[in-house]
């Protein structure tokens, strides 16, 4: 509440500089207070823990799971859904691998073709939903059986083996200290900010998905900006499916099962609204952070993995409602 | 007096801001059908909601059957004998006729199952006795408007009801749904129900009511016995008030055509729609809520498509598709209902205001927050909104606020043509005379406007010329000399 008030009186410098600061804390202060006790609990638990290996680690870890979730912070803010992204993965890494190992192509070549795939599945999701009004959920379920049984079809279920160093490198790089897909991530993370905060297609999103009729209204072109927004998704899916095919020397057709529902996990424990209209990629880089900390976590613990599950699920739930009781109670103030 | 079966006495209703009701009085005798008549927002609809137990009174009384009750909710209501059909029916469409009239009430078995045999058997009872005609277990998607019409009459009356509320039933239905329609009634009448029969349409209510009531700005006027009045009564008796003036308006010159439509022609929804604006003209649209004055704006401003017609802007003949061609020829529409259609709720002030005119300081990448916030605190001084700081979020704000923000949004893209659909809806009276003055400054400046309103004296106050709807065409056009409420209300209900 004090915050309320001072913002108030802020030159227009602070606005820009200050101000955006102070609302990330104040917006997700909740999830941060907790990903702060956890990450305290597991430096005193496990030494292992707060150490630049395991950091790196950690960053490398969450990379993939960061481009799915900016993707699905777009999709969930005009109020869809993209179930279909972890399929993409797996589609874009085989068409990769297949055309290294099978037909000799090029890797830039085969990379470009690999990351074509995956983003036009992703436009084929978003002309779907914008022109023939089949909910997003139904159209990208169809996309995720789609993708994954055209990689299965591809390599005929199996993994394909990709024994390229120069291949390798673009997964499994550093550039100084910092392996290369953290970069990639951070790259991903300023655009996709830049998107919503620095650019009309932006606002219009936010429009979309806060108002669809007002936004009819306001002449926004509902359909383009529906498109683009599955194309993004489908385009980062697709990348990280090529990254992560890299890493591992293989396009590997299983890669990728349930990755769309960490992404939406980490979107929400984000503050994203699944109603539309409110959501911020600040929110959603700490909503990656808590779950791949967890992960990370119960790792050092020696946890088994099957309880693990357990508690994301429960981290999950507490998360999301503290916030909205947090919220709810706003809304009465 | 022993058959009075409804007795309303000294009803009061407020909202915040609004006195729904003031002390209205109310009687109905059993095997009477009474017409409830009235502009829109006299109190109609309040009054029945406050009879069907959706609001509660603040004060007065209400006897059934000589008895005093307590109506607090909807049950309350139905217990007491109260039925109403709703404008829009609130049927379950993929369930049979016989599952929505016993819906919440299915007789059942002793293991809790619906013995299904028993209650087609009573539903079907039902139906023929009013000879319906309807088969209890068709599905009541299969039937047309005037037959699901009648499974909400019998719905109503296997709750024994006693008292039947129906609300613009003719509003949706042919000319042979309607003889349909008035032949159950007659019948009803005869078992001694009494109807409460809410229309616009003169000449159903002469057919078909005993008396009639006529409301105007939440108070009862008086109550006639169909036989003894006419139409002139009526409707003298409906805008019988004084006018009061929120602003005098300042006559100036007129420029040429800004806008001129011919034959515009949108299927089932209007036709034939003729009319031109003069720059610096303020024209105002009246009409009953759906004669179809906002759909013909929706349609000039390119959201829904015309079947024929043709637009002229400046003399020039134009083609509009969509928003952006409408705003392309200088054309902006403030829409009728600002929370579903002109703002992002969830958004802030600065926000929404800027939604149109992104253009000005959004460059590719770059947002030039300075002049973002020129423009912001332009029109915020320019409509004096009062926020605490443009930030705020858009619900924070009163509804007078709010409407002057979805306005500030589109004066922001400064049009020549600015159609504003009931701009003080839901409005204060200050507010309302602030939203007045930012109309009149505008025409002075050269901007044509269109104002769609169902409030007489704001459209008799404001306009330079009257056209009047009613379903679906031009009823006619007034000039300012030529205004006054009862030609108005003449025209917009056809009981010339």
């Amino acid at each position: 509440m004090m915050l309320k008030v001072a913002t108030n009186h802020k030159s227009n410098f602070f606005k820009k500089i200050g101000l955006d600061m102070l609302e990330f804390v104040k917006e997700n202060v909740g999830i941060l207070i907790g990903f702060a006790v956890l990450c305290v609990a597991l430096s005193i638990i496990s030494p292992a823990f707060l150490t630049e290996a395991n950091i790196l680690n950690i960053l490398r870890q969450v990379s993939t799971n960061a481009n799915l979730a900016l993707g699905m912070t777009l999709v969930i803010i005009i109020c869809g859904i993209d179930l279909s992204v972890g399929s993409i993965v797996a589609l874009s890494g085989t068409v990769t691998g297949g055309l290294i190992a099978f037909s000799n192509v090029p890797i830039p070549a085969a990379v470009f073709a690999g990351i074509l795939v995956g983003t036009l599945a992703g436009v084929f999701n978003g002309v779907m939903v914008a022109y023939t009004g089949i909910p997003s959920f139904i159209v990208t379920l169809a996309m995720l059986n789609i993708a994954r049984g055209a990689a299965y079809v591809y390599t005929g279920g199996q993994p394909i083996r990709v024994m390229n160093e120069d291949f390798n490198v673009i997964g499994a790089g550093y550039l100084g200290a910092i392996p290369l897909p953290v970069i990639y991530s951070f790259v991903f993370l300023l655009l996709t900010a830049i998107i919503l905060n620095k650019t009309k297609l932006g606002r219009h999103i936010y429009a979309v998905g806060g108002n669809k009729e007002a936004a009819r209204f306001t002449g926004i072109k509902i359909k383009r900006i529906e498109i683009f927004v599955y194309t993004f998704s489908g385009f980062l899916a697709a990348f990280s499916g090529v990254v992560l095919a890299a890493r591992m020397f293989s396009g590997q057709p299983t890669v990728g099962n349930g990755f769309e529902l960490d992404a939406i996990a980490a979107v929400v424990l984000g503050g994203t609204s699944m109603t539309g209209g409110i959501g911020k990629i600040g929110g959603t880089l700490i909503g990656v952070l808590v779950i791949g900390v967890l992960n990370n976590g119960l790792n050092l613990l020696n946890i088994n993995s099957f309880w693990q599950l357990i508690i994301k699920g429960i981290v999950i739930l507490a998360a999301v409602y503290v916030d909205m009781m947090k919220k709810r109670k706003e809304a009465q103030v | 007096m022993s058959n009075v079966i409804l007795e309303m006495k000294n009803i009061h209703k407020h909202f915040p801001g609004v006195y729904a009701l003031k002390d209205v009085n109310f009687e109905l005798k059993a095997g009477e059908v009474h017409g409830v008549l009235g502009e829109n927002g006299a109190g109609k609809s309040t009054l029945m909601k406050v009879l069907g137990g959706i609001y509660r009174v603040d004060e007065g009384e209400i006897y059934i059957e000589g008895q005093k009750m307590a109506i607090h909710d909807v049950k309350d209501s139905q217990n007491a004998g109260v039925s109403i059909i709703h404008q829009e029916l609130v049927l379950v469409p993929h369930m049979s006729v016989a599952e929505n009239i016993f819906s919440g009430r299915e007789p059942t078995g002793k293991l809790g199952f619906i013995k299904t045999e028993e209650m087609l058997g009573k539903a079907q009872h039902l139906l023929d006795f009013f000879h319906l005609g309807i088969n209890a277990s068709q599905l009541v998607c299969k039937l047309n408007i005037a037959e699901q019409q009648m499974v909400e009459v019998a719905r109503a009356i296997s709750f024994n009801s006693k008292i039947l509320v129906m609300d613009e039933p003719t509003s949706s239905l042919t000319e042979k749904e309607v003889n349909f329609l008035f032949t159950t009634i007659e019948n009803l009448k005869s078992q001694g129900v009494g109807i409460i029969y809410i229309s616009h349409r003169m000449s159903e209510l002469f057919r078909i009511t005993d008396r009639i009531t006529v409301m105007r700005d939440g108070q009862y006027i008086s109550t006639k016995v169909t036989k003894e009045t006419n139409v002139n009564d009526l409707i003298s008796l409906m805008v019988g008030r004084e006018l009061t003036s929120y602003y005098h308006k300042i006559p100036h010159e007129l420029g040429a055509n800004a806008l001129e439509v011919k034959n515009l022609t949108r299927k089932g929804v209007f036709s034939n729609i003729n009319f031109n604006l003069r720059q610096g003209e303020i024209l105002g649209f009246s009409g009953l809520v759906g004669a179809g004055r906002s759909e013909i704006m929706k349609s000039i401003f390119g959201l829904d498509r015309l079947d024929s017609g043709e637009i002229f802007i400046h003399g020039k003949k134009v083609t509009i598709k969509s928003p952006n061609d409408a705003m392309n020829f200088g054309i902006a529409l403030v829409p009728e209902n600002r929370k579903d259609e002109g703002l992002i709720m969830k958004g802030q002030v600065g926000y929404n205001m800027t939604l149109r005119i992104l253009d000005q300081f959004i460059t590719f990448m770059n947002v030039d927050a300075i002049k973002e916030n020129e423009i912001i605190n332009t029109y915020v001084e320019k409509l004096a909104i009062k926020t605490s700081s443009t930030f705020q979020l858009i619900s924070n704000l009163s509804g007078g606020n709010q409407q002057k923000v979805v306005i500030a949004k589109w004066l922001a893209a400064k049009p020549q043509i600015l159609i504003l659909d009931e701009p003080t809806r839901g409005v204060d009276v200050n507010a309302k005379a602030e939203i007045y003055e930012i109309i009149n400054r505008l025409a002075q400046e050269g901007v044509s406007i269109i104002m769609i309103s169902s409030e007489l004296p704001e459209i008799i106050n404001m306009s330079d010329r009257v056209i009047v709807v009613r379903n679906g065409s031009i009823a006619g056009m007034l000039k300012r000399e030529e205004f006054s409420q009862e030609r108005i209300m003449h025209m917009a209900t056809g009981g010339i």
